[in-house]
């Protein structure tokens, strides 16, 4: 344990140390210019806050978790699939790639108010956002993956007398996992995003919903709160997903990852 | 003439890119006979990784055929073991496992293959190593898990292409020793591509040298010096320097002192 400390001291202590820093002219700043709570609220408010409304909050952070939970994990599987489908058939990829790729030129905050037309209300129309905003880098990341295998490796198993099969759950899978990592990782912070923009063009709960009622009834601390939650959120999926990388990718040098094995005992 | 390995005639292949023709390799007519080493050397662009690759089925020839004893030569992907420069080890996979990775193919499963490959480990100075990966290894180390993976396919035929091409002088020594002994006690039949006059004149007993582009067969040399072979022996020296001279001198005149088929020269 004091390792993991040291560990993290030594790679985030100077951001930490700038953090504090920040905080502390907040809260400094807040007292001595006199500045209102509901237009800037000090740091400690919104902690109090948080304190406070303990259970409100954990209410909702659970619906967005789900929601960005969900979306990943479908995006995760529906973009491997587009992208298994592109890399195997020459046809399917000039078919559907570049229709994969301008769709993502379709800005989000557009689409989410006509998932609310065609779904209704309820969790489904958010988690096709978080869908619709994450499998793109999971599909980019795995087509780029499944085609960077050395082409000399193919060759040895060809004439070991591999069959595509083969060639593909020992070779071709195993040698792009770490680019669909990659994707994961981008896919991970952005899951959090599309939740709170479809709660935000219309739900009755979730902390994209908390946010956007709190600012009218100037409860500017609770908003803050929430949005705490949501980059913490964010940056609890993204070492989630480092976390697994590593475990199963202990063949890659740890430093191409950026994860260390001193985290780990 | 049906005991020989391989049997080509008049093979010749040719590229076609944006509507130009390439001729790569032109003429080819060679025989290899069960157990016999076979080198290939030439130039860089001579064409003989196309031709090695011809004969593992990883490429077809333009024209000309080719006749193989042991199967029908338009199954032998995956028929014939091949190795390239590159020692192209699986980067996730132990030396235990990428050696494995051949029975694997064939159907044994993964912990059967690892009881069958501890046993070769030693033969190839890999004992201790089972469970590095390979970017824990030298290049010299990777080379023969590579080279011991290549064995553990049990094919007859073995094609290497340059395969210590990038190795310092004394482990390509010492790999040398390693697949002699292998072609000695296992009975193989190799045919062996390379860019070292010494590597070809140490370990084959016949070598054909190609000509730049368009590849053709210049001379085949039989190569009648016991083993093991040293650098040091008179013959030997006598052999390079003969080599070495025939391959200074412009194409053009060898291609006119040669017949199209052509004739073991004794040496």
């Amino acid at each position: 344990m004091p390792k993991l400390i040291h560990h993290l001291l030594k790679n985030y202590g100077l951001s930490l140390g700038f953090i504090v820093t920040l905080l502390t002219f907040w809260e400094v700043s807040i007292y001595q210019f006199g500045i209102p709570q509901w237009k800037l609220p000090a740091p400690s408010a919104i902690f109090i806050e948080l304190k406070n409304n303990y259970p409100l909050f954990l209410s909702h952070t659970k619906v967005t978790a789900l929601e960005a939970i969900a979306g990943f994990l479908i995006a995760l599987m529906l973009g491997i699939a587009l992208a298994l489908m592109i890399s195997v058939s020459q046809l399917i990829r000039r078919a559907i790639y570049p229709i994969i790729i301008s769709s993502q030129t379709i800005p989000t905050i557009v689409v989410a108010p006509l998932l609310l037309i065609w779904i209704g209300y309820g969790l489904t129309p958010k988690i096709v956002t978080v869908v619709l905003l994450t499998f793109f880098p999971i599909v980019v990341s795995t087509v780029d993956g499944l085609r960077s295998v050395d082409r000399d490796i193919i060759r040895v198993m060809l004439t070991t007398g591999a069959s595509p099969y083969q060639i593909f759950f020992k070779v071709r899978l195993p040698a792009s996992l770490p680019s669909i990592f990659s994707g994961m990782k981008i896919s991970a912070t952005f899951c959090v995003i599309g939740a709170v923009v479809g709660e935000w063009i219309g739900s009755s709960e979730g902390l994209g919903y908390l946010t956007r009622v709190s600012v009218p009834l100037f409860l500017t601390a609770r908003s803050f709160a929430a949005v705490l939650i949501l980059a913490l959120m964010g940056v609890g999926f993204f070492l989630l997903i480092s976390l697994i990388e590593f475990k199963m990718l202990k063949w890659k040098k740890t430093s191409e990852i950026g994860f260390d094995k001193s985290w780990m005992s | 003439m049906g005991d020989h390995v391989i049997e080509v005639s008049d093979l010749c292949k040719t590229y076609t890119h944006e509507g130009k023709v390439t001729s790569v390799l032109s003429e080819i007519n060679l025989t290899v006979e069960p157990n016999e080493f076979v080198s290939i050397i030439g130039p860089s662009a001579s064409g003989k990784s196309t031709l090695l690759n011809i004969f593992a089925g990883l490429e077809e020839p333009s024209s000309g055929s080719i006749s193989m004893s042991e199967f029908n030569y338009s199954d032998r992907l995956g028929q014939v073991a091949y190795m390239p420069q590159n020692d192209s080890l699986l980067p996730w996979r132990t030396v235990l496992d990428n050696a494995a990775l051949p029975l694997e193919i064939r159907g044994f499963n993964r912990k059967v293959a690892r009881a069958m490959i501890h046993s070769s480990l030693n033969d190839f100075g890999l004992s201790g190593f089972a469970n590095f990966l390979p970017s824990k290894l030298s290049g010299g180390m990777r080379q023969r898990v590579a080279l011991l993976r290549t064995i553990m396919t049990e094919r007859q035929l073995l094609l290497l292409d340059e395969p210590f091409g990038a190795l310092d002088a004394l482990t390509r020594e010492e790999m040398q020793g390693i697949l002699h002994n292998l072609w000695r006690d296992y009975k193989k039949t190799i045919i062996l591509v390379t860019h070292d006059v010494d590597e070809s004149l140490i370990l084959s007993d016949t070598i054909y040298v190609l000509s730049p582009r368009p590849g053709r067969i210049i001379k085949s040399l039989r190569v009648d010096l016991d083993r093991p072979r040293t650098y040091k022996d008179a013959k030997f020296i006598k052999l390079k320097a003969d080599l070495l001279d025939f391959l200074k001198t412009p194409a053009e005149s060898k291609l006119k002192a040669n017949n199209k088929r052509p004739e073991l020269h004794n040496a």
